[in-house]
């Protein structure tokens, strides 16, 4: 037998990760192990089962088996060798400990002895076999009585084995037709497309310059930012008006209203003239000279607010929250040309079409219609051409493609988050694209094919898009609250946004590119040209 | 709203009452938090002390009159267990969301009961709505963690009646629902010590 314990010791040796189970000590220290294992491990089960009364029969079940395991392990006990018969024979009669009894074997102690130096003897004593042995056969007894929880659960079952289902056979209607759920808003709302597309270009992500606006009013609905071509910023913060010359950064107050409405809307003359219109809380629409600091004219028309404002040539266009467009020719005495009952609410926004064909308007009322100006109808028709009622919110982005004719953007608000393109030449809705925030503005590049729209809720970016795929080319996060307006600088290569965190940022997004710098200024000179042109007309 | 003989004093008749204008705000609260209609078809209106919103839908509200008032004779009557409002998708009759109200009956007041002749108890009008605004207050938050209902969605109300119940006029037998992969979420409850209310919202778990 010699080689085969040197082949074992060997082989134990080998299995480095298996457990430790040959060699002729080992066997003892299972069983020692073993003896002490079960009966603590019934024991907390006793002690457990004597804590609770109200036990179910997964419990009982537990309890059996422990007993039998307990079982077991006095039957192996009975198979020990005879030193440990002895040593139990020995602690049986110490189940009543005295308190005077000074040496109470316990299992470190035992092992502690110099002669059995490896062994791990536990403590018979302590595990109070007799205490267990009555718990484990009392609650047998007990086993047969329904418990609380049984007891629970067959009534539970059985009543809805018995009841009956009733329903009410007319039944209530079905949302209607076509009814989207606007918690779509809330719940989608932080997923935003990460496909950002590579660009040839360099736009830088962080903005050029950032001015203060203290008190400008976190209102979607006004229009306070304009940049004329003269280079002179026009925005209105709380009742005042002020000038930022872009060139010389000089600030200038145009005019202060008394009490506390605001102003409501600013729009400069095109070309590089000095008028100012300003829409105001009381519904005037008031012109100033910017140039002599000077009121020019005050022309009534509204009965609420006018929050947006557009020329086209010598009438400015205004709409207000009674949502009325009003036209006024600013030449003429009477200057109330044409009134028209445009929207059911409150106009967001006002936009003639570059060529002063069209005149778009966005509503509160989640329409936006568009308004022809018919050769020889001279701003007196009512009627418009489209209106298109595909926006879910108020629409108050909008803008009018620079380079093609008659193709027009609109955003819509919280609800609706969506940039949509269309032809006015045709009614047709060329794209759609999910923003996944409110849009709050919207502008086309002079330089490149792209888009920027201002959003709200939840990242307050900048988003450049790509026209006409409605790729994302960049977000542009900095704001802390919703991007309230957008203007492009004169030269076409700055955007200024106005954010609700009473800040204005400028981004040098549209920068040309000074390899082909020479192209597009040539286009662009042809255009002024163009504008020229126009206006001499 | 319910009959309250003297001070403190609630009949059976006034329990289910309240039991059952409890569940009129409660489904309509729903109708409205889980966004099942438009919004514009609901209107505010003042109760327990909060703002709630009831539909203004004919059909919707017919329907909750006839189911309510009904049901209110079977909490008298001690014929019903719970009843189970469930949202189905339109298109497919999936059941998607329930929400069970159920029903326990107490004792009450025994003392006062004696007295009287009558069961009646003798719970705090203001401590129920006390109770109600609570589970109130729970049912407007859960769209923090139910499931977005992306389609459009129908509702039903089935009544988990006992075996004895006569089945009235209009009234049908169902089959019972079950909603796949379910997890359920128990509110507070509430009780006039008449009746107690528990309201269990269950709701399709995806993934």
């Amino acid at each position: 037998m010699a080689q085969f314990n040197y082949l074992n010791e060997l082989n134990s040796l080998a299995t480095i990760d298996g457990p430790i189970t040959r060699g002729p000590l080992q066997r003892w220290v299972k069983k020692s192990g073993a003896e002490n294992m079960n009966p603590t491990l019934s024991t907390s089960k006793n002690i457990s089962n004597a804590n609770l009364s109200g036990i179910n029969q997964s419990m009982h079940k537990l309890s059996v088996s422990a007993n039998q395991s307990c079982n077991n392990s006095v039957l192996s006990a009975n198979k020990t060798p005879t030193r440990a018969d002895i040593r139990k024979n020995k602690k049986t009669p110490s189940k009543n400990k005295s308190p005077g009894r000074s040496t109470t074997p316990t299992p470190n102690k035992a092992s502690k002895t110099p002669n059995k130096a490896d062994r791990f003897i536990p403590s018979r004593s302590n595990t109070n076999y007799d205490l267990c042995h009555y718990m484990l056969t009392r609650e047998e007894e007990k086993s047969d009585e329904p418990t609380l929880a049984t007891e629970a659960l067959s009534k539970a079952l059985g009543e809805t084995d018995q009841g009956r289902l009733l329903q009410y056979t007319c039944k209530a209607p079905a949302a209607p037709e076509g009814y989207q759920n606007r918690l779509r808003v809330v719940y989608s709302q932080a997923k935003v497309p990460s496909t950002v597309k590579n660009t040839s270009r360099y736009i830088p992500h962080s903005p050029d310059r950032i001015l203060d606006a203290p008190d400008i009013v976190d209102d979607f609905y006004l229009n306070i930012l304009d940049w004329s071509a003269s280079n002179i910023l026009a925005v209105a913060l709380g009742n005042a008006v002020y000038l930022w010359n872009a060139g010389t950064g000089q600030i200038e107050e145009l005019m202060c209203l008394e009490g506390n409405d605001p102003v409501c809307s600013v729009q400069w003359v095109q070309g590089s003239g000095s008028h100012l219109a300003v829409g105001l809380s009381s519904g005037v629409v008031e012109l100033w000279d910017c140039e002599k600091i000077k009121r020019l004219r005050v022309m009534d028309g509204h009965s609420a607010r006018v929050g947006s404002l557009a020329w086209n040539l010598y009438v400015v266009s205004s709409g207000s929250r009674d949502g009325n467009i009003v036209h006024h020719d600013v030449r003429q005495r009477d200057h109330n040309v044409a009134t028209i009952n445009a929207h059911t609410q409150e106009i967001c926004n006002l936009k003639w079409s570059p060529d002063g064909k069209y005149l778009a308007s966005g509503g509160n009322d989640n329409e936006l219609n568009i308004w022809p100006l018919a050769q020889g109808h001279h701003y007196t028709q009512t009627q418009y051409l489209y209106s298109f009622r595909s926006h879910l919110a108020a629409v108050k982005g909008l803008a009018w493609c620079p380079w093609s004719n008659g193709i027009l953007a609109s955003g819509g608000g919280t609800a609706d988050r969506t940039i949509r393109i269309w032809n006015v030449n045709t009614g047709a809705n060329l794209s759609t694209v999910d923003t996944k925030s409110q849009v709050c503005s919207i502008l086309w590049s002079s330089h490149y094919k792209e888009l920027i729209s201002g959003h709200g809720y939840a990242n307050n970016q900048l988003v450049i898009w790509k026209y006409p795929s409605m790729a994302r080319v960049a977000d542009l996060t900095g704001h802390v609250a919703r991007v309230l307006h957008l203007c492009l600088s004169p030269d076409g290569t700055s955007v200024l946004s106005a954010g609700a965190d009473e800040t204005l940022r400028l981004w040098k997004v549209f920068m040309l590119d000074p390899a082909k710098k020479k192209d597009p200024v040539d286009t662009k000179a042809a255009k002024s040209l163009l504008n020229m042109n126009s206006l001499i007309r | 709203m319910s009959q309250q003989q003297t001070k403190n004093c609630i009949t059976l008749r006034g329990s289910a009452q309240i039991l059952c204008e409890y569940l009129k705000f409660a489904i309509n609260s729903v109708l409205f938090q889980r966004g099942l209609y438009p919004p514009e078809t609901f209107k505010a209106e003042q109760q327990y002390g909060i703002t709630l919103l009831l539909s203004e839908d004919p059909l919707i509200k017919d329907f909750l009159t006839n189911l309510l008032t009904q049901s209110e004779e079977w909490i008298v009557n001690k014929k019903v267990d719970k009843l189970s409002l469930i949202i189905l998708n339109v298109a497919t009759k999936e059941v998607l969301e329930c929400w069970d109200f159920n029903v326990q009956y107490e004792d009450g007041d025994v003392a006062l009961s004696k007295e009287k002749n009558e069961t009646v108890s003798s719970k705090d009008l203001k401590k129920i709505k006390q109770e109600i605004r609570d589970v109130m207050l729970q049912i407007a938050a859960t769209i923090s963690y139910l499931p977005f209902l992306d389609c459009r969605c129908s509702f039903d109300v089935l009544v988990h009646a006992r075996p004895d119940c006569d089945i009235p006029e209009k009234w049908a037998e169902a089959k019972p629902v079950e909603i796949t992969n379910a997890q359920n979420v128990q509110l507070k409850s509430f009780s006039t010590s008449l009746n107690k209310m528990e309201t269990v919202v269950s709701y399709k778990l995806t993934d």
